[in-house]
């Protein structure tokens, strides 16, 4: 029997998060881990975005702002419950990501990578300087999710990195199998049509413009999620997390792991997270071991870390 | 011969007593070494690890060393809470210093809130130790205060009508906040509110309404970074006549530099006694601690002392002092030999905190100085 390419994915997911934690030394690899699990989720959606539909886009920190400040101010100012903020805020990426686009997508090309650079921008200019309710660059709080209470109560104690690990984990499962689903279905094969060629698309009727807004608009929701458990981890939000260079390194991550595949790039999101942290002995080469190891792979390993090595490993087998 | 082995012997087991009993009083920190608030971080690093070999050489703390260890977050306040974290959880530090912005720090609150570990913040935001957090302290002047002095001196010269002009950076912004909140205290109207980005590289615009407004008597730059030496240089350009204020977040050598010491010929700023160590009185309290520090710094880097170095120095010197008073490594101990700190000179000011003051600095901490010729002097 041969299981299918999606149960593989969701299985060595799944496996990685359940075996991980028992080679922990500290209680700090928790945090590790869930960062890894938030930025995987991010990158999942970009992975819709640019790994099936074969667009760019350079401001998706921007959704995740939204996403963060939704947490920060939903509870406070209109009363809702932060579960309920985190819905409200990938409403309001949803929203604006199908405003912006609508007209963009319409055109082909890179329209979308110069136009979504901007929003980036222009939402982190907003949270920052329209202090009145953001608190301006040095940040606001935001409130607990509460659901590690109600778990105590029932008398299942997890430490807060424990719980945002088990968590985050949780809920990038959920959206990789999303995201794996989207990849066998109709929608999925009709984007990698498009992505192909947008022409040949058209002409076996596939509405192309509605589609690449679809992806648009599910990945920013993905990048919305992501930054809603960012600010709820860690109880505080600053605008730089809606900032240009959070926006690249969610690309870059994706683009290293492998852009055409979820799993691949969920592992560069690891990469990426956990290198800096392994590298603090050597902080004044990190940038420069970064940067080589991205040109190295984009020379060498075009399709990204993971499909790569997959393809060398199943090669040699056969 | 077997006397001789048996000494050995009890030597090799005696210093294998001691190694196992020199443990290490691990201190942290997490600054921002690099990226844009380096100038704040990259002086913070340097005196830390300065003072720290200065002290394992005089013998440590409790008779063990420290060991400092000391992260670069780059100002991004998720990295610094990733660090935070593991500086605790997975280095086991006993305390912490850091956090050189007020962002950073009020991301990392939360850890030792929880862990409860001491921290010494850096930054000068007055929401990291108003309301008062058990565990949170920081050593440099709440901007408010900054504010205070500023409109005193105004106030003191008799004149009323202030004009300001602001960075949208976190300092800035918060400052601005703080003296729009504080200025009802005093004789004193804010007649014109202008603002500029972190990285605009002219404010002639800004400070030609400025100029315009009818009756303006002082000007007030809460900033910090290039942005208000800008302001100085365009201030001069346009002429205009009545007296620039600038604050305590650009209080270094290099700002009379980078304005032009004939564009900055008659500024005031609220500063540390640091700033002007080569006229401080000898009977000063704090000129002992400042001269020290001072050579110290300057024969090891070869550059010039800041007011932000500084502030790392009178956290560390706080809580080694705290350390040492509380004579345990345990955090609510440490945290309470803080509190009681009394009379501690600083570089930043005399330093007394209180079960409800974790900064423990008072206005006569700050001084008020004017650039004359080039150089600092002190007005009061």
């Amino acid at each position: 029997m041969r299981l299918s390419p999606k149960l593989v994915s969701l299985s060595v997911l799944a496996l990685l998060a359940l075996v991980a934690p028992m080679f922990f030394p500290s209680g700090f690899y928790y945090r590790i881990g869930a960062l890894i699990f938030i930025n995987g989720l991010a990158v999942t959606g970009l992975v819709i975005l640019i790994g099936y539909a074969g667009q760019i886009s350079l401001g998706h920190a921007g959704f995740a702002g939204i996403g963060a400040y939704a947490c920060a101010l939903a509870p406070v100012h209109l009363g809702l419950p932060p579960a309920l903020a985190v819905v409200l805020g990938a409403a309001l990426s949803a929203g604006l990501a199908w405003v912006v686009g609508r007209p963009i997508l319409k055109l082909q090309g890179y329209y979308l990578a110069v136009a979504t650079l901007g929003l980036g921008i222009l939402i982190s200019m907003v949270l920052t300087n329209e202090s009145q309710w953001t608190r301006g660059p040095d940040g606001i709080s935001v409130p607990d999710l509460g659901l590690r209470g109600v778990l105590a109560d029932m008398g299942w104690r997890l430490t807060a990195g424990q719980f945002w690990y088990w968590f985050s984990a949780l809920v990038l499962f959920i959206g990789a199998w999303l995201a794996l689903n989207l990849h066998d279905s109709p929608t999925g094969r009709a984007l990698r049509a498009l992505h192909g060629s947008e022409v040949a698309a058209r002409t076996v009727g596939v509405d192309v413009a509605r589609l690449k807004l679809n992806a648009f608009v599910i990945s920013a929701v993905y990048a919305s999620v992501s930054g809603s458990l960012l600010a709820m981890m860690n109880r505080f939000v600053t605008p730089e997390i809606a900032g240009f260079m959070h926006s690249v390194e969610m690309v870059v991550m994706a683009v290293l792991g492998g852009v055409g595949s979820v799993l691949g790039a969920i592992f560069g999101a690891a990469i990426l997270t956990a290198l800096p942290q392994a590298l603090t002995m050597f902080h004044e080469y990190e940038k420069l071991l970064l940067g080589a190891v991205m040109i190295l792979v984009m020379i060498f390993l075009r399709e990204g870390l993971l499909p790569s090595i997959l393809r060398r490993f199943r090669g040699k087998e056969e | 011969m077997k006397t001789m082995f048996k000494t050995t012997a009890l030597t090799a087991v005696l210093a294998l007593g001691a190694g196992v009993a020199a443990a290490e009083i691990r201190i942290g920190a997490t600054v921002s070494e690099t990226g844009g608030a380096s100038f704040l971080g990259d002086p913070a690093a340097k005196t830390l690890r300065m003072l720290v070999e200065e002290i394992n050489a005089a013998g440590g703390v409790l008779g063990q060393p420290i060991n400092l260890i000391l992260y670069d977050d780059g100002g991004d306040p998720n990295r610094a809470r990733t660090f935070a974290s593991r500086l605790i959880e997975d280095d086991e530090v006993i305390a912490v210093v850091g956090g050189s912005t007020t962002g950073t720090s009020m991301a990392i609150i939360p850890v030792f809130e929880e862990e409860e570990i001491p921290f010494i913040s850096l930054a000068g935001g007055i929401e990291i130790v108003r309301p008062t957090k058990p565990f949170a302290f920081k050593t440099p002047h709440t901007d408010r205060m900054a504010c205070e002095k500023i409109f005193a001196d105004i106030q003191a010269r008799g004149l009323r009508r202030v004009g300001m002009i602001s960075g949208t950076d976190g300092f800035g912004a918060s400052m601005r906040a703080q003296c729009l909140d504080v200025v009802g205290d005093y004789d004193i109207e804010i007649v014109a509110d202008e603002s500029y980005g972190p990285s605009d590289a002219d404010m002639t615009p800004q400070l030609t309404n400025i100029r315009g407004t009818a009756g303006l008597e002082a000007v007030v730059n809460p900033g910090f970074g290039q942005g208000p030496a800008i302001v100085t240089r365009n201030y001069a350009q346009l002429g205009i006549e009545v007296p620039l204020y600038q604050s305590h977040g650009v209080a270094s050598d290099a700002f009379i530099q980078l304005a032009g010491a004939e564009n900055a010929e008659g500024v005031r700023l609220p500063g540390t006694a640091l700033l002007i160590a080569g006229i401080l009185a000898e009977d000063d309290p704090q000129y002992a601690v400042v001269q020290a520090y001072k050579t110290a710094f300057e024969a090891e880097f070869g550059q010039p002392v800041s007011t932000f170095g500084g502030y790392a120095h009178d956290a560390l010197r706080i809580l080694v002092d705290a350390i040492e008073r509380a004579g345990s490594t345990e955090g609510v101990a440490i945290r309470d030999a803080i509190r009681a700190t009394e009379n501690f000179a600083g570089t930043t000011g005399i330093v007394t905190m209180g079960e409800d003051d974790h900064l423990g600095l008072d206005l006569a901490a700050f001084r008020m100085l004017e650039i004359r010729d080039g150089g600092w002097s002190q007005i009061d």
